[in-house]
This record gives C-alpha cells, sequence and structure tokens, in this order.
C-alpha cells in the first residue's frame, strides 16, 4: 500500500469539526480524485495528509511509514504538494523548479540537483521554458511548472490541489493526462482534487466524495450513479454513458426547477 | 524516480548564472572604487596613489594620514556596513512578509528605533552636545543607546508580525501598519523632543538627520558584528526566503517552518535596523529601494539577489555620503538627503523602464 490514511479528524481555531473519520488507502500508480462542494472539506484534507494542519486525530502512511511524527523536511521527501494558488514571481522557470531540491540540499546545490531539475523539465517538455520567468508563463504553464518542482522532491505520493481550476479545457486534458502518466510509469500515487466530476471520471481510479467534512461515498468511476452526485451537490443530473466513459451531466434548466427530481 | 537523474543542464542556464556572478562581481569592483574615491575626495583632496600608502602606515603627509585613517576610513566603512546592512534587511522583510514595500523605514522599524534613542537621550542622559572634528553631536553610552533603541525597534516588529498573523491580514494591511507605527514612534519622538532642554533637544533633532559621519572605531566595530552575523543569517536562509515568494502553502510542502522563520527574521532585520539606527541615525530609502533596483536587474532568486543587494546598498551610501561632503565643501550635508537625491532618480529610471518595455 503506497498511501493509508486512517481516521482522520481535524478542526479549525474555534473547534468546529472539519474533516470527520476521513480514511481510505491507494495503491502504487493510482489515481484518486477527491471531490465535493465548496467548503466539503477537500483543500483541508490534502493538508492534513501532508502534516500542513495539526490533527486531531488520524494516521498518515507513506509505504507503511508513519509520516506525521517526521520532521517537515522528512514530510517532504515523501510528499510532493502543489498548492491551489501559486505565485508567480520574477524568478526563471529552472530556478522555480530547483526549489522542489530544497529539502533535500543540505547547505548548497550539487550538480546532482541541477541534473534532475533538467531531467523533469524533459520529462514535462519544459525545456524550452527553462529561462523564461515565471511571470511571464500562460496559466497552463505555470501549474506544469510547480507539478515539475513537486517532481524533483522525489516523492512517493503526489497532492495535487485543484491543478486545473485556472485552466482551459485543453490544458486540463494534458495536464491530468501527464500526471497520470508520470504516476503510473513512475509508481507513484497522487490524490487530485477536483470540481469537475467528469476529469475525475476520465482520469481517476478512485473517487472520494466529501460533504460536510465526511466521506460521502467512495467509488469507481464505473460504478458511479446519478444519485451520489445529487446527493453530494445537490443537483439533479444524468449519468450517462459515452463512447465507453460515464459522464455526468446535469440536467435541463426545467428539471432543475424542481429538484427533488433524481434525488432518492 | 531515479530516471530524473540524467537531465542534460541548459547550458543557456550555466550562462544565465555566470552573468549574474559577473553582476555581482562588477558590484564588488564598483564598491571597492567608490571605497577609494570616498577615502579620496572631500574638503581637503588626498591624491589617489598617497590612499593606500597612508591606510598601510607608510610615510605620506602627517594630516592625510590623520585625514585617511582616523575621519574618512572609519567614516566608508560605516557607510558600507550600513548601506549593506539596511539593503540586506529590506530585501529580507520584502520576502518574509510577502510584501514589496517592506522596509525598515516604511514599517516603522527605524522610526521605533529613533525613538528608542530618543528615550534614551531624554531619559538617561545618553547624548551630549560636542565639537568633534566629525560630528557636532555625539553619543555618549552608545551600547546602551543601542540597546534602547533595539527594545523599540523589536516591539514594533512585533506588533507587525502580530499583526501579519491575524486571519486576512494582506499585505496591504500590513504597509498600512507599518504607516500607523511609523507615525505613532515619531509623535512620541515628538512628544519626548517637547520637554527636552536644549542639549538634549540638539541631539534628538541630529539623530533624525541620518550621517555616516557619527560613527567613530567602536560603532563601526559594533556594526560589523551585528551587519556581519545579520547578512550571514540571511543568506543562510536565501531558500527557505525563496520558497515564501513561492507562497506559505508551497514553502510549508517543501518542509519550510515558515512561521520561525518569518518571526525570527523580521527579529534580524529589527536587530539590524536598530543598531544602524542607533549609531547613524535614521536614513530612509536604502532598505526599500537598492532590493527593488536589485530585483528588476538580476530577479528574485536570493541566492544572487541578497549579495546584489548588499553591495548596492553599500554603494549607495558610500556613493551619497562622498557627494554630501563634497557639494556644500566644507560643510557636510546629512547623507539621508543624499540618498533619496541618488537613489529616486536611479529607481523611478527602472519602473520607468520595465513598464515601457513589457
Amino acid at each position: 500500500m503506497m498511501l493509508a490514511v486512517r481516521d482522520i479528524c481535524a478542526d479549525y481555531r474555534n473547534g468546529q469539526l472539519v474533516l470527520e473519520n476521513i480514511g481510505f488507502s491507494l495503491d502504487r500508480g493510482r489515481t484518486l480524485a477527491v471531490l465535493g462542494p465548496n467548503g466539503a472539506g477537500k483543500t483541508t484534507l490534502l493538508r492534513c495528509i501532508n502534516g500542513l494542519m495539526k490533527l486531531r486525530h488520524g494516521i498518515v502512511r507513506v509505504e507503511d511509514i508513519d509520516v506525521l511524527n517526521l520532521h517537515p523536511k522528512a514530510i517532504a521527501h515523501r510528499l510532493g504538494y502543489v498548492a491551489q494558488r501559486n505565485e508567480a514571481g520574477r524568478i526563471k522557470v529552472f530556478d522555480a523548479v530547483l526549489l522542489g531540491r530544497k529539502p533535500h540540499m543540505v547547505w548548497s546545490l550539487s550538480k546532482a540537483d541541477l541534473s534532475k531539475v533538467s531531467g523533469a523539465l524533459d520529462l514535462l517538455g519544459l525545456r524550452s521554458l527553462a529561462l523564461r520567468y515565471l511571470d511571464e508563463l500562460s496559466g497552463g504553464e505555470l501549474q506544469t511548472v510547480c507539478i515539475a518542482r513537486a517532481l524533483v522532491q522525489e516523492p512517493s505520493v503526489l497532492l495535487l490541489d485543484e491543478p486545473t481550476s485556472s485552466l482551459d479545457l485543453k490544458n486540463r486534458l494534458d495536464t491530468l493526462a501527464l500526471v497520470r502518466r508520470i504516476v503510473r510509469e513512475h509508481h507513484m500515487a497522487t490524490v487530485i482534487t477536483l470540481h469537475d466530476i467528469n476529469l475525475g471520471l476520465r482520469f481517476a481510479d478512485h473517487l472520494l466524495f466529501l460533504k460536510d467534512g465526511r466521506v460521502f461515498a467512495q467509488v469507481e468511476p464505473n460504478a458511479l450513479k446519478a444519485e451520489t452526485v445529487a446527493a453530494v451537490y445537490g443537483v439533479a443530473v444524468d449519468v450517462i454513458r459515452h463512447n465507453g466513459q460515464k459522464v455526468v451531466i446535469p440536467k435541463v434548466e426545467s428539471d432543475l426547477l424542481n429538484p427533488k427530481q433524481g434525488v432518492p | 524516480m531515479s530516471h530524473l537523474n540524467h537531465g542534460r543542464i541548459p547550458s543557456a542556464y550555466t550562462a544565465y548564472t555566470r552573468l549574474k556572478t559577473g553582476v555581482i562581481i562588477a558590484l564588488m569592483l564598483f564598491c571597492a572604487a567608490l571605497f577609494v574615491a570616498a577615502l579620496s575626495l572631500g574638503a581637503v583632496h588626498v591624491p589617489l596613489r598617497e590612499v593606500p600608502r597612508a591606510l598601510l602606515g607608510l610615510e605620506t603627509t602627517g594630516a592625510w594620514a590623520i585625514i585617511i585613517r582616523d575621519i574618512r576610513l572609519p567614516h566608508a566603512l560605516a557607510a558600507i556596513l550600513a548601506g549593506a546592512g539596511l539593503a540586506a534587511a529590506g530585501a529580507a522583510m520584502q520576502s518574509i512578509l510577502r510584501n514589496p514595500l517592506g522596509s525598515p523605514f516604511t514599517l516603522g522599524l527605524s522610526q521605533a528605533a529613533a525613538f528608542g534613542a530618543a528615550f534614551a537621550v531624554m531619559g538617561f542622559g545618553a547624548g551630549v552636545m560636542q565639537s568633534t572634528p566629525t560630528a557636532a553631536v555625539t553619543v555618549v553610552r552608545s551600547g546602551f543607546t543601542a540597546l534602547t533603541a533595539f527594545g523599540a525597534c523589536m516591539a514594533a516588529s512585533l506588533i507587525i508580525i502580530g499583526i501579519g498573523r491575524l486571519r486576512g491580514a494582506t499585505p496591504e494591511v500590513l504597509v498600512l501598519s507599518g504607516v500607523a507605527l511609523g507615525s505613532l514612534f515619531s509623535a512620541g519622538t515628538m512628544f519626548l523632543q517637547y520637554f527636552a532642554d536644549d542639549v538634549q533637544l540638539a541631539v534628538m533633532v541630529f539623530w533624525t538627520f541620518g550621517d555616516v559621519g557619527r560613527a567613530g572605531w567602536r560603532e563601526v566595530g559594533y556594526m560589523a558584528v551585528v551587519v556581519g552575523l545579520g547578512v550571514a543569517f540571511f543568506s543562510i536562509n536565501r531558500w527557505n526566503y525563496n520558497a515564501i515568494d513561492a507562497g506559505d502553502q508551497t514553502a510549508r510542502g517543501l518542509g519550510v517552518r515558515v512561521e520561525r522563520v518569518r518571526l525570527v527574521g523580521m527579529m534580524v532585520a529589527a536587530m539590524l535596523t536598530a543598531v544602524i539606527v542607533a549609531f547613524l541615525g535614521v536614513i530612509g530609502f536604502v532598505g526599500l529601494v537598492c532590493p527593488h533596483i536589485v530585483r528588476r536587474i538580476i530577479g528574485d532568486d536570493h541566492r544572487f539577489l541578497l549579495p546584489a543587494t548588499c553591495l548596492t546598498g553599500s554603494a549607495l551610501l558610500l556613493a551619497a555620503d562622498t557627494v554630501a561632503r563634497l557639494v556644500l565643501a566644507p560643510h557636510v550635508l546629512p547623507v539621508a538627503v543624499l540618498t533619496a537625491f541618488l537613489g529616486a532618480p536611479a529607481f523611478l529610471y527602472l519602473l520607468i523602464r520595465r513598464s515601457a518595455g513589457s
């Protein structure tokens, strides 16, 4: 088992629970999409797995090592995290990716660090952008740079927080296809939060639906039912099969006026 | 992920880092040239070839040796140290507060330190009117004055850090709080001045004109230690600052303890500011503008930004001090006036050039 999350509970300062008894596990080469409405706790869950937020209780194991008791640097050796918002400062793409070697640096850079950054740029097709400033990149390019930065950490697990939210259709498909390819080829595992259920259906091996800080359902894409989506999002939908691929489509507006339809 | 190991480093990147190293070496040479010029030029012109002779204690005209070794050398060293210290503090604060307006002056630290110093003058008689060749007003018990300046400076920086930790504290809120704190401490200084006697008032007012000429060998010694340690500390943290520039969450994900880096970094910046302001008075502008001048030329990477910023700060203060001693010779203008006169046009040019170019 690559990643095992058991019984995570987390609260904000006011003591209100934001996550309650979350648990799942993920094999090598697998992608888990975390779905759910705004405020369901998707981002919080990723931060908890990465030790960025204190838990009330819960266990996160990466390759059978309990990571939450490790030094932050040691966590960064195992989990690569791409935040939802990324700053694009006056820094070259190569140097931005080089930052991913930070957890491995002792005092200064080694030739191997530079070599790994070059390798990651090649892998993600960023070589021609190596000497461009971050603030000159498009949204899709910036997202790819952030994924490259997480990859040079050489983690076992990638955590991506809404990697597609600022991207156009083509960049969404390209980015997720790239992530899935890398995760499979290099025997990693990845947890991705998404708003678009159809992207989850297309690219993920497992879907985890969060609602009000709890796991509402955990299904394989092929087993997704319209009732689940309707109950999680409060929107009546059809789940149809198109070219062998399941697709979620919200019902037409006249049906939406009567939200009871399709909701169990 | 061993497959990453065999990447070929782009030759353009190697060339790019060489170029940035070249810029830093050029700045070093420029500083060295300014240093020699600062020793040579002034009310009394000492020929260039006599400067190294005087420094090495070789035979030279008696007055020249005294002018160079006892007056201009501590002067120039103070300019180099204060310029480097203020500029480094500004660069670090801009990163750890995630705010381009971060600097000892804009966040009220300089004003706080000045208040602390005025408090020492007023409450503990730390200043006296003296007529020395270097300054009309000197500080006795300078160590103690520096300590009170440091205390006030720390108080101000802790308030800034505290506000920064509140939920919803935007960069704008931080700068506005800095402005408010600056006004508060300036008002406090004015309050003290109102009740001060003539000598105390003269000492306090003189204080607000930042001037590198105030430093004797002992002050230069203190500053060398503090600036040396502070700049070394910032350099050790260069990758932490790069990580924070990429966003707090990203930095945490890379194993950086952001809160700790921020708190300790602010304390070191406050210490640098406090010592420099306590000995030399308020010198604005250097801390804000030098990092931005450098950012526009070689980017935000702290590996190169920090050394280049220190050198630019030193160069700006050395040049300003030299010009300050020349324009109205034999009178000496406060250096703080000149830093803005020299720095502002350069900064505006860079701002306009970039907007016009993009």
